[in-house]
């Protein structure tokens, strides 16, 4: 396997209003083998959005990524690109399909020439052969009457047909990655279904690699390889799929599951995680999860680092060292 | 598309109708009339007035006279001046190339400049341009228009002679003069005129573009172009601009009207022989006549301006356009 997308130590701040900065997304680091799905997973204002932001330099000022940061892309580093370097990266290697398809579409174009646009950004191409492949695209993530849905604009289109266009996009410049920030958030149930099947056919035949980005756990299972479990700025659990759903290890996720009614499975009580994310001003010292946890003690004062439970399993958690255990 | 232009062209029309209607009642509300301030100066005898009031109709009914105003309307006749004793529409016509040049002048550099600069603020939101061009045109803002019409007519034009100070073209130009040459001395007369009623209204104009813009940076389709990989300007000039050009199309609707008759005291200061300096003498002639022709003029190119923003703005926005 190789891998396509190498993140590490990502530090985003904003300034806090007081002179100081804030850290949202404080360190994280994960890979992406190429194909392969990884699920990005937590609570609205862990830092999910921003962390995927950053992997284009498309953090919005005053926010910024701090030195120390790493974003590769085979050989290339991604943050130490500007100007021309940067846009050619932008689409082209990773392509982007963010939470809402009411907004995330340029009201005042038609949709066939926003999906060209992105063709022609990188490739050289004439405008004809451009709509050609407009077309294609809008097949290929399933819009019916293809042909004439080209000359629609954003507002003559369903949620969920603008989410396949936001696809296709994303699709335009045939990226090797597929980042996707809540894709079907913003959309109805069984329209949220249609999108999911859509983005993994694509996955298939396209052998693209995909960052998940969710808040829902229900939608991870069997389409993820790999979990990443989110918390204030951080990674705080990490594993293959089948495992994390199996035994999920950090208090946090336990919790995130708890909170999910499950069909299989031990029967749980459904106990959701009392409070919500603190914002970044106000999360403590020690382990950030602290003052939510139910099974917190007095090691928690101190920070944890990420922590192996298996050897393809890590957790930021003090309970690692002992199996589960308070020590 | 097509039934919402002929609503529109028809509301348009009764808004017309309805001004012009207010404004017959409204002049004839005002006190005084033309002769009585002839008869003041004991220029005419009591006869040569009741003979004049006749002959302009001054005594008949109200309602009489504004059959009479509305079937010279329809007739493209506005009656004979008081004042100048000449047909109303070519004292008018006589002045509005100069006033058409002035204002168009004006609206050219506010939605060429005045928008490159305001969407250049929003791009470089809170660098030092940004900063600088901000105190700038407030300072604009502030200037009153005929303060700033005296000090460049004076400074400009008489202390350092660099332009003309006054008048609309060099009337010891040659009447063979060519063509380039009359431009050239149209332009040198334009430039302080111009420069005056520009710092009011770019001001207005760049503040109204920057804020628009950086509502539409904040707009998550902008981070759908960046991520496709666009270049800054396709990002700034096709992606953001394109949105943000909505609510400074509403401006150019309320400038229209008021750069063509609004400029009075520019035109005073610079002795520019436009419409403005026109209907300032109508009012202090109670020229009835001239001061309907004037008004109505004004009235027409509001509801003209508002149908003609309604227009471009369909035209820009699919989702007027379309629905
Ligand atoms: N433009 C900004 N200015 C200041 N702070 C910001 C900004 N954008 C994000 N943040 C901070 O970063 C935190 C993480 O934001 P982010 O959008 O990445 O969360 P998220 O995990 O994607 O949540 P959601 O599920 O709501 O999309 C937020 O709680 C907020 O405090
Ligand atoms: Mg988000």
């Amino acid at each position: 396997m190789s891998r396509v997308l190498e993140v590490e130590n990502l530090r985003i701040s904003f300034p806090d209003g007081q002179g100081g900065r804030l850290y949202p997304v404080d360190g994280v680091s994960f890979s992406l083998e190429r194909g392969e799905t990884l699920a990005l997973v937590g609570e609205s204002g862990c830092g999910k959005s921003l962390t995927s932001l950053a992997l284009l330099q498309l953090i919005p000022p005053p926010g910024r990524i701090e030195s120390g940061s790493t974003v590769r892309l085979g050989d290339i580093d991604v943050l130490g690109l500007r100007g021309e370097r940067l846009r050619q990266i932008r689409g082209r290697r990773i392509g982007m399909i963010f939470q809402d398809p009411m907004t995330s579409l340029n009201p005042v174009f038609k949709v066939g020439d926003q999906i060209a646009e992105g063709i022609r950004a990188h490739f050289d191409v004439s405008r004809a052969e451009a709509r050609s492949r407009s077309f294609n695209l809008l097949q290929e993530v399933g819009i019916p009457d293809a042909r004439s849905r080209l000359d629609a604009y954003p507002h003559q289109l369903s949620g969920g047909m603008r989410q396949r266009v936001m696809i296709a996009i994303a699709l335009a410049a045939e990226p090797e990655i597929l980042v996707a920030d809540e894709p079907t958030t913003a959309l109805d149930v069984t329209v949220q279904a249609q999108i999911l099947e859509v983005l993994d056919r694509l996955r298939a035949t396209r052998g693209m690699a995909v960052l998940l980005i969710t808040h829902d756990l229900g939608i991870v299972a069997g389409r993820a390889d790999r979990v990443a479990v989110m918390y204030a700025g951080q990674i705080v659990e990490e594993a293959p799929t089948a495992r994390l759903f199996a035994r999920p290890s950090h208090p946090y996720t336990q919790g995130l599951f708890a909170s999910v009614p499950r069909l299989t499975g031990p029967v749980q009580r459904l106990t959701p995680i009392g409070g919500s994310v603190p914002p970044p001003s106000a999360w403590p010292a020690g382990c950030r999860f602290r003052p939510r946890c139910p099974k917190a003690f007095e090691k928690s004062e101190l920070a944890p680092p990420l922590l192996p439970v298996e050897p393809d399993h890590r957790m930021r958690c003090w309970l690692a060292e002992t199996g589960g255990a308070r020590g | 598309m097509r039934r919402w232009l002929l609503r529109r062209t028809a509301q348009a029309a009764v808004t017309l109708a309805i001004a012009i209607t207010l404004l017959f009642v409204l002049m004839r509300a005002a006190p005084g009339d033309p002769l009585s301030r002839l008869q003041g100066d004991r220029l005419l005898s009591r006869e040569e007035i009741a003979s004049l009031r006749e002959r302009y109709g001054l005594d008949q009914p109200l309602l009489t006279q504004f059959g009479a105003f509305v079937g010279g309307l329809a007739r493209g006749d506005l009656g004979v001046s008081i004042e100048y004793g000449r047909p109303v529409t070519s004292l008018l016509a006589e002045r509005l190339p100069a006033t058409l040049q002035l204002g168009g002048a004006v609206i050219l550099l506010n939605f060429t400049l005045g928008l490159w600069l305001g969407v250049r603020q929003a791009v470089r939101r809170g660098s030092r341009e940004d900063r600088w061009l901000t105190v700038a045109s407030l300072g604009g803002y502030a200037t009153p228009s005929f303060w700033l019409g005296l000090v460049l007519a004076w400074l400009v034009g008489v202390k350092w002679g660099l332009l003309p100070p006054a008048g609309h073209s060099d009337p010891l130009l040659d009447s063979g003069a060519g063509f380039l040459e009359r431009t050239v001395d149209l332009l040198r007369h334009l430039a302080l005129p111009v420069l005056t009623l520009s710092a009011v209204t770019i001001a207005t104009t760049m503040r109204h573009q920057r804020n628009a813009m950086l509502d539409v940076l904040r707009d998550p389709f902008m981070l759908t172009a960046r991520a496709k990989g666009l270049s800054e300007r396709a990002v700034t000039w096709r992606h953001a601009w394109r949105n943000a050009l909505f609510p400074v199309v509403t401006l150019f609707g309320l400038w229209l009207p008021i750069l063509v008759t609004g400029s009075v005291f520019v035109e005073a200061v610079f002795a520019w022989p436009g419409l403005g300096s026109l209907a300032a003498a109508a009012v202090g002639h109670r020229d009835y006549p001239l001061l309907m022709g004037a008004a109505l003029l004004t009235a027409v190119l509001v509801v003209a301006a508002s149908l003609l923003t309604d227009l471009v703005y369909a035209l820009l926005d699919p989702r007027v356009r379309l629905s």
